[in-house]
């Protein structure tokens, strides 16, 4: 017996300039909102932007951008919609506001179906947003997109670049591309994490601060791309020309 | 439609599977098509004879329904997907990412939403007959 949907994907995501999965193994860092907002920057830029979120059980990245009343077209596949100028694919268009309880094997299912039947067409950058943890989901992201890059957020925090440390472990062992790590929520200066980032080899991309104006702008994505977070990534992009 | 994509994917894994194989011709290819996520089997097969080329130009597809069940993790219950009362709206849920049923559906005896999607699920390929 064998899966056809395996030996579509790679067609699926062949014209796809470059993958970058947000991820951090670390919940709570501003994954989702970093995603998002990265997304919204680079398509203002003018580049052909697509956005996947691949937290299944908790997705979020329709808050931020504000999605509502859409759902993907039906053309040979499932063509997701577009958002602000970005292509935008996630479980909410199929679960409205419940939830659905997964385990591993099922995570695994949805995102092998998700990818697919998802037409993406050509995109400059597909940036993915990633859920909690190191395990199913971020195996078979490592297994099934073929040149996917890693941005890595942490917080200043000990415990989460505790779990941040792993991951990049993890990655590294497996030969995966990690594009760096930003630090956000910064709310005092040090350069602790620098250091650590730096100490493992890797390219420390800048930091993020705490930002209060933030909640108010989800939803509203002019007001979001005015806030200082906004700007901070923005910065982050230019001091790293894209990282490519 | 969602069966054009399902259609492309089993014409590009059957085209592996008979260059894998050494196949000259492809005749057969039996395909199991699970009820969950109600692939409409006439636009399938439409889908497949428009796709089908090269080797596999004079293949034959034989679909087969396999009944989707439930088995609920939490009091073991049983049950068939053809039993629940299902709206339009979530049965199209359903067919384009299946795992969401998980959202829509609850064990029939205990309530649970923690049941295995134990058959039917998806759509597979059961074997592949050719010329060498
Ligand atoms: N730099 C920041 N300033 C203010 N709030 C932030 C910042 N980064 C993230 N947040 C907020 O923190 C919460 C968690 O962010 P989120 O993106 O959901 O994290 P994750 O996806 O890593 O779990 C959200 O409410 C988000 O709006
Ligand atoms: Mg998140
Ligand atoms: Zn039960």
């Amino acid at each position: 017996m064998l899966d056809p949907r395996l030996t579509i994907i790679g067609e699926r995501l062949k014209s796809i300039g470059q993958i970058i999965v947000v991820s951090s193994g670390k919940g709570g860092v501003g994954k989702s909102l970093i995603a998002s907002t990265l997304a919204l920057i680079l398509a203002r830029k003018g580049f052909r932007v697509g956005l996947l979120d691949l937290d299944f059980t908790s997705p979020t990245t329709h808050v931020t951008l504000g999605v509502r009343g859409l759902q993907p077209s039906e053309d040979k596949g499932v063509v997701p919609p577009e958002v602000h100028g970005i292509k935008y694919m996630s479980l909410i268009f199929y679960l409205g506001d419940r939830t659905s309880p997964l385990r591993g094997p099922e995570i695994s299912n949805a995102f092998i179906e998700m990818l697919a039947v998802t037409r993406w067409g050509s995109l400059d950058m597909l940036i993915i947003d990633m859920p909690p943890g190191i395990g199913d989901l971020m195996l078979d992201v490592l297994k099934y997109i073929r040149g996917a890059r890693f941005l890595i957020i942490t917080s200043p925090s000990r415990m989460a670049f505790e779990t941040v440390r792993k991951l990049l472990t993890l990655l590294r062992d497996l030969g995966a591309e990690i594009i760096g790590v930003i630090e956000n929520m910064k709310m005092e200066d040090s350069a602790h994490i620098r250091r650590e980032v730096e100490a493992l080899g890797e390219r420390f991309l800048g930091e993020i601060h705490f930002d209060g104006r933030v909640e108010n702008a989800l939803g509203d994505v002019d007001a979001l791309l005015k806030t200082d977070f906004a700007k901070e990534i923005e910065k982050i992009l230019e001091e790293n020309v894209m990282w490519r | 439609m969602h069966e054009w994509a399902l259609a492309e994917a089993i014409i590009s894994a059957v085209s592996q599977i008979a260059e894998r194989e050494g196949l000259k011709e492809v005749r057969e290819v039996g395909l199991r098509i699970g009820e969950l996520q109600q692939v409409d089997r006439e636009v399938l097969g439409f889908a497949l004879s428009q796709l089908k080329s090269g080797k596999l130009s004079n293949a034959k597809f034989t679909m087969r329904t396999v009944r989707a069940r439930f088995k609920c993790r939490v009091c073991g219950n049983k049950w068939l997907f053809r039993e629940a009362k299902v709206s339009e709206d979530v049965k199209e849920s359903i067919h384009f990412i299946p795992e969401v049923a998980h959202a829509y559906f609850r064990c029939p005896r205990c309530g649970s939403p923690d049941f295995d999607i134990s058959s039917g699920r998806g759509v597979w390929i059961s074997s592949v007959r050719g010329v060498k």
